[in-house]
């Protein structure tokens, strides 16, 4: 038969709005499981942007410190031993094209140092002493705490610049600047002490001195222990073909060639699988939300056999039955994912700033919490909003 | 067109476990008819009445309504002539809680695809027309159980239905409020729409132009009131 009436019709306005009826009717209950789907998203924009942010201070640093440094370090002898480089390999490597600076340390491995010349010698805590070039400083990008660095006239006296870790084991602060210390035999007057030295750690727990000091007073002789160079961005890779065989010429095997700034990249890397887990159990508070929106809208279907039956005999289609309850699923999940985004972003904000980290939340990360909700939404209102659907008229008005 | 809003010929409704609701009952009214349904608990009334308003479709048998043979619409052909042609109202109203009568009203307007404002509009002057015009905002806790059902059939009028269906509407009332749903009934009659109502009330049945009386599910008289 051909039907001559205008369709029932039930316009796009009205669907949220009926949505949204839905939901207001029952406030306690759309708090409570839009709660789960909340501390689902919440809990996976939380992890992913604390793992972006700490990537994106790593990588700020990485700038600041420039991925540009090279180190040629010790290695062992065939023998074993500490391998040293001669004096002349600083001004060799300097002629490698596309080096911009050079400098070096040289380890004393005898000295030793003391806050005072009563404290027996086996308490040295550890503090390696070393001859440190002038230009040391800048070609790691280290900065000075407190004091000053090493000047041309102090670096041919009894004077120390400690590392950060090693000035916090002698127990001296900022204001003990000027007080002497006991290093290799002798009274050393410190004149500064390093900020940590991200890209050289091993600097931390040392104490520097002057390249002509070392010479003057504790028999340094001039070998090389490390050797740290800054090439051009571009020739990085060029330069480092060449650095072992310029910086020992008859050993070069005996000389570790490698990229500081490569640790604190391979940091930057390191946290995904931890993060992946993480991940992982936002994932479950995901879903364990997901089907409390489903079990809400089970009940709510049960409960409102009435109400269904009453649209029906107004003239909704199966089809907008469906449609209301589907949306009123999809509406509850994404209250609950969009508190969830807004509470993961405070949480991401506020531990970033505790950690004084640049704050980095990723738009597909936001983007992606938004589809998951949609997505979880859906599937949990599909199968109430079928069976709100197939209700009979009859049968859902004769329910009181 | 012709002129029976309502055909029911032979038909049968048949429920799960061999009970029968409608027993080949045949019946025809006209547009604009006002005809009352009695008979005892249990006798039909409401199992015909819902198939008179395609809620429900006969086991067999053959129903026409407006002109439409039923059992040849799908789903969205029969909630069309639901939402276009025909009002219901029920006994214990189906008023949506926490809502003001007048969004009740106008929520009856829902399915016919008009816009809010409208709908609202249409709601206030039905709502008028049933003389509750004071009581717009008023949520049904706040109104006694007569302009409940007044609200109701402001509802189902706003619509402008060719056909209104009332189950019992009356029996949840006291006797005066019933008698102001009465008189709404006549004046919806007499502006043009069919309608049908079931009722227990012999003295209401009596009022009213026309009494089809079932029993056990089948048409056991039709009289047409000879006053
Ligand atoms: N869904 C159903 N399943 C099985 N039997 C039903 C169903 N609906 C109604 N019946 C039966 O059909 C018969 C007619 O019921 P109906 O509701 O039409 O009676 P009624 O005349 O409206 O009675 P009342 O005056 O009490 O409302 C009754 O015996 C009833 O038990
Ligand atoms: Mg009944």
């Amino acid at each position: 038969m051909n039907i001559s009436l205008e369709p029932a019709r039930l316009l796009p306005l009205d669907i949220v709005r009926l949505a949204a009826y839905g939901l207001r009717a029952r406030p306690l209950r759309v708090v409570l499981s839009a709660l789960g789907i909340a501390i689902g998203i919440a809990a996976m924009i939380a992890v992913v942007g604390i793992s972006t942010s700490s990537r994106a201070q790593l990588n700020q640093l990485l700038g600041e410190l420039g991925t540009n440094l090279l180190s040629a370090g010790p290695g062992t002898t065939m023998f074993g031993e500490a391998a040293t480089m001669e004096p002349e390999a600083i001004a060799m490597v300097g002629r490698i094209a596309g080096v911009e600076a050079v400098t070096a340390i040289g380890l004393l491995p005898e000295a030793k140092v003391y806050r005072t010349n009563r404290i027996p010698p086996s308490q040295s805590g550890g503090i390696a002493v070393y001859a440190a070039r002038l230009d040391l400083l800048d070609t790691v990008s280290a900065r000075i705490a407190a004091g000053s660095w090493l000047t041309p006239a102090t670096a041919s006296f009894p004077a120390v610049v400690l590392g950060s870790r090693a000035a916090s084991r002698l127990g001296i602060g900022s204001s003990l600047i000027g007080q002497p210390i006991w290093l290799g035999g002798r009274w050393f007057t410190v004149v500064g002490i390093l900020e940590p030295v991200s890209l050289v750690p091993l600097l931390d727990l040392s104490a520097l001195i002057g390249w002509p000091g070392g010479k003057a007073f504790l028999d340094f002789e001039g070998d090389i222990t490390t050797l740290y160079v800054r090439t051009d961005p571009a020739a990085i890779e060029s330069v480092r073909a060449l650095l072992a065989r310029t910086a020992n010429p008859e050993q070069p095997n005996e000389v570790d060639v490698s990229r500081p700034s490569d640790a604190i990249a391979a940091e930057a890397a390191a946290d995904v699988a931890f993060t992946g887990l993480l991940l992982g159990l936002g994932a479950v508070a995901l879903l364990v939300g997901g089907i409390g929106v489903a079990n809400t809208m089970v009940i709510s279907v049960l409960e409102r056999r009435a109400e269904i039956g009453l649209r029906r005999s107004q003239g909704a289609t199966r089809g907008h039955i469906r449609l209301q309850f589907f949306g009123e699923a999809l509406l509850l999940a994404l209250l609950g994912g969009g508190s969830g985004i807004v509470i993961g972003a405070i949480v991401t904000a506020g531990y970033a700033r505790l950690q004084g980290w640049p704050v980095d939340i990723p738009l597909w990360v936001a983007g992606g919490g938004m589809a998951a909700t949609l997505l979880i939404g859906g599937l949990a209102g599909l199968y109430p909003a079928m069976r709100a659907a197939r209700l009979a008229p009859t049968e859902a008005l004769s329910a009181t | 067109m012709s002129d029976a809003i309502i055909s029911l010929r032979g038909v049968t409704r048949a429920f799960a476990g061999g009970v029968f609701g409608l027993r080949d009952v045949t019946l025809e009214i006209a547009r604009g008819e006002l005809v009352a349904i009695v008979g005892p608990s249990g006798s039909g009334k409401s199992t015909m009445l819902n198939i008179i308003g395609t809620l429900d479709r006969a086991s067999s048998g053959t129903v026409e309504i407006d002109g439409h043979d039923v059992a040849r619409l799908k789903d969205s052909d029969l909630s069309a002539l639901r939402a276009r042609r025909i009002g219901f109202v029920f006994q214990h109203f189906h008023l949506s809680p926490g809502v003001s009568a007048l969004d009740n009203v106008a929520d009856g307007l829902l399915y016919t695809g008009v816009g809010r404002a409208e709908r609202r509009r249409r709601a206030e002057a039905a709502l008028d027309q049933v003389g509750l015009a004071h009581r717009l905002g008023h949520r049904p806790h706040q109104m006694s159980g007569g302009e409940k059902q007044r609200t109701a059939i402001a509802r189902a009028l706003a619509r402008r239905p060719a056909l209104l269906l009332a189950d019992e509407p009356t029996g949840a009332l006291d006797s005066s409020s019933g008698e102001g749903v009465v008189q709404l009934l006549l004046e919806l009659h007499r502006s043009g729409t069919a309608v049908v109502v079931i009722t227990h009330d012999r003295d209401l049945a009596a009022r009213l132009d026309r009494q089809a009386s079932m029993r056990d599910g089948e048409l056991v008289d039709d009289r047409r009131r000879t006053a």
